[in-house]
């Protein structure tokens, strides 16, 4: 147990995100679920009030992008990229450990608030957010949101903010700066290259909502008028702000999931990924356009002809660099020797469905059609498409691919199709009806409806969908328990894959590489044209390899976080000094550890 | 610098071979820096945005002292010139200058902290509270995270001045001071923009 | 000390700036500084006060970069960790400004 609390191993690290994350993505569909059985019938549903609702979609919002989605590609950063590019941990193993408990505690902080009803003298039991997950001004001010419920809203994103700024920096100099003699940039896998994208973005986009959040905070706790008209705020600075980090997580949200699908696809093809220099590149513009496009979220708020028509440019632009990778990912099955595999099921899926996702995100561009779907459910089917239908396929395609060289253990191939197929049917019965109620009218958000407006059938639909999502993440769950009493006979390449992960035994040993190994090609482990597969390495290390050990200060350090948000949640400037002291203590014993243990 | 895979020092005194040639820290603190000129750039944005649109006074040109804060700004500046002597010092394995001008970086940097403290007293004694106005919130929110980060950076140096005296800090720590000397640039260059941006362009 | 002759010397300096180099870069900034001060208190700057100070502050801006942090002699990658955040957050204010005080609008006849 101690050595779970004070690991620094990049493979145990990994292991902690995933199942904190798959814990958390299952409150996130249990919101869901609550949400859309709210929602199976008009006038009133099953009768969940209005206040409830609200704090259920939050939660919900809130959960699966930052506490599951992010989280789950986390876990596939801290597992498999030393692994892919020749390493033997991350560049910073102590501050990989702080970042997981900062999301640790951050997201128990955030959903402490279920509970803290009483604590706040409240007349529920609960007070967790309810102003969106997006928290738009002046509905978040102490007028409109006058309980705790927003207050734990920011405190809980800014303590997650540093989690993930602190995991950007470690992987941005991890995959530059680590990598194995002969594993050139445009050698690395594309899952590598991805993630290094992406963390560009975490670095640059997080410091914005971090200041939108943190003069939020002001406004709240400190009487000033940042967002607030009476005071000459202006509550568009804030959409601003928001939009400015929100787009571009969307994309961090997204390309990583594009890797692991440019990983899976050439394995279960049997051929190299088509165009791999030109995915690349795309993902690269991708995440530069990312930033140009944020105000595509503000088409209702009166920006201007100049303003709109700049943003409806940029956000069609972002359209192509897409488009070339799922025509570069075609390219790389056409032809191929496909095994299907339920890893490859997923990776396929994720295609079709982010095109869907991508054509409707595409109609969002243009101004005057946005203005029609903007805040309907068209929008919510337009994110599913892409979140549920790109991301999380694209993560279980991962999770199927990784989870013998991470466990050693296979996950039942009969009961991933069947996960597969109820989670294919169960999200289009979900979410694509949702495109015909939003365009007949259907707000977002709203608790219930009126049966006039026409759309009872669609939601019904959209129900019984959500439950199927359920009862296949179900089927998904029990597929993951039961690998635990499966025979651990995973060998080191279990698929044929071509990257170094495949390298060596499943799972692989505390220090991953006997040698660390000479990479002269993209493929290593391949037999190509111009390059036989890599010499196997010994089964053995030369030398006893050195592995550092663990650290406590890494959790010790990130409890003073949430101990600080208790204080400003409680208005007890003692308890945030105690805290801040707590990090101070823990940063000092940090910096003068020995580097061994 | 040579380019390729070469060996940089760490703490330790442990050699490691990185892929660019550069120390990971030296590249992390980098990337740190460059994540902070979005932090301070919204800030900047934000207060550029409600520039001219308080409700109510004080305003700027009623209330900034130009004289006095040139004073600040040459303090800072001079600070900066203080940490790269630091560095050369402690690079050459001068310790005793090497603690002198530390110690001399951090004493400006406090000097700078008790201007501003006392610019703030002053204003809120003029009426510009935090609440006030637009210019009263944005003007001490963004100088205030300014200000908190030069206090880090002066406990962060009188951190290293300790060790120092005990002997614990020499040329083999010339990163770790070349790395602090990056911070406390980044936040002199950080004034730099505020003071022309703030107080300057009214 | 002759233009000509500052730049030999600057690059016989290449590879390690000296004592020399540092207190003059401060003998620069502090002059810009006065200069700064200055411009802002005669009147016949008025017109170009803002660029202008604009100027002046990126010229002390480059130089605390270049030389006190280094970046002229290291690894260029470093300038581009820098760089590009530097300039998406100068891409950042100017949008914003643009955006909340456009001066160009379209007639819309309203």
């Amino acid at each position: 147990m101690k050595s779970w609390l004070t690991t620094t191993d990049h493979k145990r690290i990994g292991l902690l995100y995933f199942w904190t994350a798959f814990g958390f993505f299952l409150i996130g569909g249990l919101e869901a679920l609550i949400i859309r059985a709210q929602l199976v019938r008009p006038d009133g549903g099953l009768g969940v009030s209005a206040e409830t609702f609200n704090q259920l979609f939050t939660m919900h919002g809130t959960t699966m992008v930052f506490l599951a989605l992010m989280p789950l590609s986390a876990a596939f950063f801290n597992y498999i990229i030393p692994l892919q590019i020749g390493a033997r941990d991350v560049a910073f193993p102590r501050l990989n450990a702080f970042s997981y408990w900062v999301f640790l505690l951050g997201g128990l902080f955030i959903n402490a608030s279920f509970l803290a009803g009483p604590l706040f003298g409240a007349d529920r039991l609960s007070v967790a957010p309810d102003a969106g997950w997006f928290g738009y001004a002046n509905l978040t001010s102490r007028q409109f949101s006058p309980g705790p419920n927003v207050d734990f809203w920011l405190l809980g994103l800014q303590i997650l903010g540093i989690a993930s700024l602190a995991a950007g920096f470690n992987f941005i100099v991890t995959i530059l700066n680590m990598r194995a003699p002969g594993m050139r940039m445009l050698r690395l896998p594309v899952f590598t290259w991805m993630t290094l994208v992406t963390q560009f973005l975490v670095i640059t986009a997080f410091p914005v909502i971090t200041v939108a959040l943190v003069l939020l905070m002001f406004d709240r706790f400190f009487g000033t008028h940042f967002f607030l008209p009476a005071g000459g705020g202006d509550p568009i600075l804030w959409q601003h702000l928001f939009w400015m980090f929100g787009h571009p997580e969307v994309y961090i949200l997204i390309l990583p999931a594009m890797g692991i699908v440019s990983e899976v696809l050439p394995t279960f093809s049997r051929k190299p990924l088509f165009g791999y220099t030109v995915v690349v590149y795309s993902g690269v513009v991708i995440a530069f356009l990312g930033w140009s496009v944020w105000s595509h979220h503000m088409f209702s708020t009166g920006l201007g002809p100049i303003a709109d028509s700049v943003f409806a440019g940029t956000t069609m632009l972002i359209a192509i660099p897409t488009g070339v990778k799922i025509f570069n990912w075609i390219g790389t099955l056409w032809g191929g020797q496909i095994r299907f595999t339920t890893s490859l099921l997923f990776a396929v899926g994720f295609i079709a469905m982010f095109i869907i996702g991508g054509l409707s995100g595409v109609t969002h561009a243009s101004a005057p059609s946005d203005l029609q779907q903007t805040d309907t459910y068209y929008v919510v089917a337009h994110i599913h498409y892409v979140l549920f239908g790109g991301t999380i396929l694209g993560l279980f395609a991962g999770i199927y691919y990784w989870w013998p060289k991470m466990t050693g253990r296979f996950l039942s191939e009969p009961l991933g199709k069947v996960h597969f197929w109820l989670t294919l049917i169960g999200m289009n019965l979900a979410f694509f009806p949702m495109h015909l109620s939003g365009l007949l009218g259907m707000p977002r958000r709203i608790y219930t409806y009126s049966a006039e407006l026409g759309v009872a059938r669609l939601n019904q639909l959209s129900t019984i969908g959500a439950f199927l999502i359920g009862i296949a993440t179900l089927v998904f769950f029990w597929n993951l328990l039961r690998s635990r009493w499966r025979p651990a006979n995973a060998p080191n390449n279990p698929w044929g894959g071509a990257t170094l992960e495949w390298a060596i035994p499943s799972p692989p040993p505390v220090y991953n590489f006997t040698v660390i190994p000479t990479v002269a090609n993209r493929l290593p482990l391949w037999q190509t044209d111009r390059h036989a597969p890599m010499i196997a390495l010994p089964a053995e290390p030369p030398a006893p390899i050195h592995v550092p050990g663990g650290s406590w200060w890494p959790l010790i350090t990130a409890l003073g976080l949430p101990i600080m948000a208790i204080g400003a949640l409680s208005h007890l400037v003692p308890v945030v000094l105690a805290g801040a002291a707590v990090v101070i203590v823990g940063i000092y014993r940090w910096a003068y550890e020995p580097l061994e243990m | 610098m040579t380019h390729g895979s070469t060996h940089a020092p760490e703490a330790g005194g442990r050699v490691h071979r990185t892929s660019m040639g550069v120390d990971s820290r030296k590249m992390a603190f980098w990337a740190f820096i460059g994540s902070e000129c979005l932090l301070f750039g919204s800030l900047i944005a934000t207060y550029l945005v409600y520039k001219g649109r308080s409700l109510v006074g004080p305003y700027p040109h009623e209330i900034l002292n130009i004289p006095f804060t040139s004073f600040s700004t040459f303090d800072l500046l001079m600070s900066s010139l203080a940490m790269v002597l630091a560095l050369a010092a402690v690079q050459r394995g001068d310790m005793k200058q090497g603690k002198l001008w530390l110690l001399v970086t951090a004493l400006l940097g406090l000097v700078f902290l008790g201007g501003q403290y006392w610019e703030f007293s002053h204003f809120v004694h003029e009426g510009l509270g935090l609440t006030t106005n637009l210019f009263g919130s944005t003007f001490y929110v963004l100088t205030g995270t300014h200000g908190a980060h030069v206090t880090v950076g002066v406990i962060w140096l009188l951190t290293l001045w300790i060790q120092a005296l005990r002997g614990k800090l020499g040329p083999q720590q010339a990163l770790t001071v070349e790395i602090t000397g990056l911070y406390w640039h980044f936040v002199d260059v950080v004034w730099i923009v505020i003071f022309t941006v703030v107080y300057l362009i009214q | 000390m002759s233009a000509q002759g500052e730049s030999d010397k600057m690059a016989t300096e290449h590879a390690h700036a000296t004592t020399g180099t540092y207190l003059r870069i401060a003998a620069i900034l502090v002059m810009i500084t006065l200069i700064e001060v200055g411009v802002f208190y005669v009147p016949a700057f008025q017109n170009v006060l803002v660029p202008l100070l604009l100027v002046l502050s990126a010229v002390k801006f480059t130089l605390v970069v270049m030389f006190y942090m280094h970046l002229k002699f290291d690894n260029r990658f470093f300038a581009f960790l820098f760089g590009g955040p530097l300039l998406l957050a100068l891409v950042v204010v100017v949008s914003l400004l643009l955006i909340f005080y456009g001066a160009v609008r379209l007639r819309t006849g309203t």
